[in-house]
């Protein structure tokens, strides 16, 4: 399992028209080794963003992202290694469409990790059944409704073994009745002390398993607490009104 | 950053439909028919399917009648079958055409993935390389590239006529080509690359295991198109020497005097092929669409 560090991160934006645009501003957060983190905050406040530069799928200006004790900010990092580390679950899912579920989860394994087909294969039935669909192992993505798809990327990321999960608002895109079915696996994967660092604006998830909640503004961390501070008694006036709106 | 993505998100698809010449039918993006091939038919257009019907089989129909109950009686008294001398003789140009269409087809292919690749690459020379050389072989008549190509290759080198029209065919084509798989490859959405990044993949397994299964899929459709069009431009081919269909048909009337009646043979030759190619097209467009 593995710690994330993140300090002092700065990530801008240009836009179209040349501005500049501040996603994230002087960002720190820690995730412990175990910990389940859940970054909460009003739409375009740079939440996503910061979650996405743990793996580098945005590049930060400025700062430090440490995972493990290794800066990924330092140009000599080898940032595939750390993606393979590091599981990744999208609000649309991304399965790859033109692979059975089976094949979408023995792919990193395979050719990452140069696994034996069978063996691999082995692994994903495991985590199929894990997450409840050992029966869709030969149907297309296509062929499963929103949450199936959903358990099934998580199944994906598993497979490589991670030390840590970011989860990316992974229940935005589903239909009410399909949230639960995604959340119950999520709440298991954080039982079992997984790292999990969380965009999500599922409170219900948070206050069950999170151990801290970090609620982001304008780009900012304004507030960082346990879910029962946080929800009970916000210290800031711009968390009290964003948790006024959604709760 | 939510409104940010938005912005860049539609900055590229803008920049998309601006550079996007030609459709390529993709899962969701509703899509305003091909190229100038002929219409495809699948089982979802009744109206296509019906003319495809009526036109295949009257083209048919016509032609086995032409061929079997015309007759015509010389001074000498001996009765032949016009039509089915001229089919005799022009279909003998079939290999020829369709040799030149299937092996630049491939070369078109070829060229095609590497333009295609070329105007997706970060790299801001080989971008403008295939740009220009797409802008250059869309703005000049095919007939005009396919002599000055015929002639200019054999000028520098010796080459047979039909090598030299493959190769003329695969650069005139590879540009379409080249279009095509570039719109091709950028409609695979960006979520796809992202999450097989996510897993660890290295940049060619990302191309080779995600983006180009699915653009193969994709593009299909569009090449079976092209393939088509193909087809009929080879026609052009006749100007360069080459006994296709069409020089083959004009071989006879030089020696007849037979026009109309060959040029009929001619057209509904062209036309059965076409035909059964778009038929053809239209059954692997529906397989792939199956298959998800």
């Amino acid at each position: 399992m593995a710690k994330i560090e993140i300090k002092n991160l700065n990530k801008d934006y240009e836009n179209n028209d040349g501005s500049i645009l501040h996603a994230v501003k002087n960002a720190s957060l820690t995730v412990n080794d175990g910990e389940v983190v859940v970054i909460i905050g009003p739409s375009g406040s740079g939440k996503s963003t910061l979650l996405r530069t743990v793996n580098s799928l945005e590049k930060a200006q400025g700062g430090h992202i440490i995972i493990d004790g290794v800066d990924i900010m330092d140009p000599s990092t080898d940032l595939r290694k750390i993606r393979e580390e590091v599981g990744m679950v999208f609000q649309s899912f991304n399965l790859f469409p033109h692979l059975t579920v089976l094949d979408n989860i023995t792919l990193a394994p395979m050719k990452v990790k140069k696994m034996k087909k069978a063996e691999a294969e082995k692994l994903a039935m495991e985590l199929l059944k894990r997450v409840g669909l050992e029966d869709k192992a030969k149907q297309r993505p296509g062929q499963l409704s929103g949450g199936q798809q959903q358990r099934v990327a998580i199944a994906r990321s598993l497979a490589m073994k991670p030390k840590a999960m970011l989860f990316d608002e992974p229940t935005s895109a589903l239909d009410p009745e399909m949230i639960k079915e995604v959340l119950d696996v999520m709440v298991e994967l954080a039982k079992e002390g997984m790292t999990m660092l969380l965009v999500t604006h599922e409170m219900g998830f948070a206050k069950a398993a999170a151990n801290k909640v970090v609620f982001m503004d304008g780009g900012e961390i304004i507030e960082t607490g346990t879910p029962d501070e946080m929800f009970e008694n916000p210290k800031s006036e711009r968390t009290k009104e964003f948790l006024n709106h959604i709760l | 950053m939510e409104e940010k993505n938005k912005n860049t998100e539609e900055g590229i698809k803008k920049e998309y439909l601006k550079k996007k010449p030609v459709s390529v039918e993709a899962h969701q993006i509703p899509t305003l028919s091909m190229t100038d091939g002929v219409l495809i038919p699948n089982k979802k257009n009744k109206h296509i399917v019906t003319s495809w019907r009526i036109t295949f089989y009257g083209a048919i129909i016509l032609l086995a009648c032409l061929c079997l109950f015309v007759t015509k009686t010389n001074s000498k008294g001996v009765t032949t079958h016009p039509y089915w001398e001229i089919f005799k003789f022009t279909i003998q140009g079939a290999p020829t055409t369709f040799q030149v269409t299937i092996f630049a087809i491939i070369g078109a292919v070829i060229i095609g993935t590497a333009t295609g690749l070329g105007s997706v690459s970060k790299n801001k020379i080989v971008n403008g390389i295939c740009g220009i050389y797409v802008e250059l072989i869309r703005g000049i008549p095919l007939l005009v590239q396919l002599m000055f190509l015929y002639f200019a290759l054999g000028s520098i080198i010796h080459l047979e006529g039909i090598v030299a029209a493959i190769i003329a065919f695969s650069i005139c084509f590879g540009a379409y080509m080249g279009e095509i798989i570039r719109a091709g490859i950028q409609s695979i959405p960006k979520g796809q690359i992202e999450a097989a990044k996510a897993l660890g993949l290295t940049k060619s397994q990302v191309f080779w295991y995600v983006t180009l299964p699915q653009t193969i899929k994709v593009v299909l459709p569009a090449i079976g198109n092209e393939f088509i069009s193909m087809l009929k431009d080879s026609s052009l081919v006749s100007v360069l020497a080459l006994s296709d269909i069409l020089k083959r048909g004009r071989e006879y009337i030089s020696r007849t005097f037979m026009s109309l009646e060959t040029m009929l043979i001619v057209a509904l030759i062209y036309l059965i092929f076409t035909l059964i190619l778009s038929k053809l097209v239209g059954m692997m467009e529906e397989r792939l669409h199956k298959n998800g």
